[in-house]
């Protein structure tokens, strides 16, 4: 077999995936951070300060990352229902249940930032403009998840349940991401999707974009942090996880 | 085909049994109409500017109400479980039950919403418009808030829980919905809205009951 295909292949079986899980965790962090601090610095304190929004600008390194991941972990988790439905892979069940709380958190700190930034800007907190009105409803979409996943007892049918729920509200990604063009509101279009002729000046784009990578590795450190639990929690019995804590367990004793 | 209107049939001679369930909603609708006057002021002005809103918000609330129980007896006496046992009649099931339920409970408040929205003082020129619009709207109603039903179908606490996975599908719904009604009371075409409502309705219907026999599938499991 490719050996990249194997390699996919394994991280749908749990004791395979737990050790390589260990071994990535160190890594990941360790880039995440740096780039969250390379990001932050470059953000914060060397891009040059908006002629308009004058230093009230600097917010979006971490409200335009945010609000692109509360898409992007949807998106995520739908391939995971996906695989979950079709497949029938335990694991993207546990990886699915896992993402909805962080996908949950990038959207509220989405909203938040938003509304810090919006005081000044729009005079006001909260507007009922289109695109904040559905990002708000994509919290309420992520919360219903794991609230849904919660309130069936039986998990395996809650994992199935919460990756049919996913699909069906996918639906609600395309709704959200082309409500800027759908409805001619206050919100700013996107300064981002064109590339060629960028309407964000490069020192600021820079910064952005690293902002942008060091979020979606920090949602795959919290993604392998809380995987890591998850793995155990789902098969506590299973002979790898005895295996794993019997070395702690007898070195313990005299 | 002939599967479909007999569970058609059965649905709405069971409903004839119990004469006055299609009734309740109903009620309900009327009854929060009445609401609005008490809190708002009863001013003319007042009320039509947002009589739009607040009929298509009750009779959205009725509808999600009316869902709750769709398929709770037929989970209580097992037969849904024969139902599953079979994804091309569990498809007919469902739209069948559907069907029924549409018929029983939402053509109702479509035929009654013009007197409800005349009393919030809705211009009479927007009624038809509002007929139409609940008319395709309750339809997407019905067959999304399906799915939600389906999914806690069998648990304990579900009310509260179908309401937050059910309303933000129903957004959509809503906003092309209210808005045809209130650009008509402006003098303006509702076609653009209407015919986004119908897109919702055809969307929901075709694709809604696969997912709905999906759902009853895993939680009759």
């Amino acid at each position: 077999m490719n050996p990249i295909l194997k390699w996919c292949y394994q991280l749908a079986v749990p004791h395979i995936l737990y050790p390589r899980i260990q071994a990535w965790l160190p890594w990941v962090a360790l880039v995440t951070f740096s780039l969250l601090a390379l990001g932050l610095y470059l953000g914060l304190a060397v891009a040059p300060a908006d002629y308009q929004q004058g230093e009230a600008f600097r917010i979006i390194y971490v409200h335009v990352p945010a609000a692109w991941l509360s898409m992007a972990v949807y998106v995520a988790m739908a391939l995971m229902a996906l695989s979950v439905l079709v497949w029938r892979i335990q694991v993207a069940e546990l990886a699915l249940v896992a993402s909805a709380p962080i996908g949950a958190a990038f959207t509220l700190i989405a909203l938040i930032t938003g509304a810090i930034w919006g005081k000044p800007m729009w005079g006001a907190w909260w507007v009922w403009d289109a695109r904040l009105t559905s990002e708000l409803i994509l919290l309420f979409i992520y919360i219903g998840i794991f609230v849904l996943y919660d309130a069936i007892e039986d998990k395996r049918q809650a994992g199935k349940a919460v990756s049919l729920m996913t699909l069906v509200g996918l639906v609600n990604i395309p709704i959200i991401h082309y409500s800027v063009t759908w409805w001619n509101t206050l919100h700013q279009p996107p300064s981002l999707s064109k590339f060629d002729t960028p309407s964000i000046h490069i020192d600021m784009l820079i910064p952005l974009l690293i902002m942008l990578l060091a979020f979606k590795l920090l949602y795959l450190l919290m993604l392998m942090l809380r995987m890591r639990l998850s793995l155990i929690e789902r098969q506590p019995q299973a002979a790898w996880v005895k295996a794993l804590i019997k070395p702690a367990t007898t070195g313990d004793k005299p | 085909m002939i599967l479909f209107w007999r569970v058609l049939k059965q649905q709405l001679d069971l409903a004839y049994e119990h004469k006055t369930a299609w009734l309740n909603p109903l009620l309900f609708f009327a009854l929060v109409t009445l609401l609005f006057p008490l809190a708002l002021g009863a001013s003319t002005s007042n009320l039509a500017a947002v009589a739009p809103g607040l009929v298509w918000i009750t009779a959205l609330l009725a509808t999600l109400l009316s869902l709750e129980t769709l398929f709770r007896d037929d989970v209580a006496d097992g037969t849904l479980e024969l139902w599953c046992a079979n994804q091309p009649s569990l498809l007919v099931y469902a739209y069948a039950k559907l069907s029924a339920h549409w018929l029983l409970y939402c053509l109702p408040l479509v035929l009654i919403s013009p007197l409800l929205a005349y009393s919030l003082h809705l211009p009479m020129v927007a009624l038809a418009v509002l007929m139409l619009s609940l008319l395709l709207g309750s339809i997407a109603l019905v067959w999304l808030g399906a799915i939600g039903v389906a999914i806690t179908t069998g648990l304990k606490y579900n009310s509260f829980l179908l309401a937050l996975l059910v309303l933000p599908f129903y957004v959509p719904v809503l906003i092309f919905g209210a808005s045809a009604v209130e650009i008509t009371t402006q003098g303006l075409s509702a076609a653009g809205p209407l015919y986004l409502l119908a897109a919702l309705a055809v969307l929901a219907v075709t694709l809604a009951p696969f997912a709905v026999a999906k759902a009853l599938k895993l939680s009759t499991s």
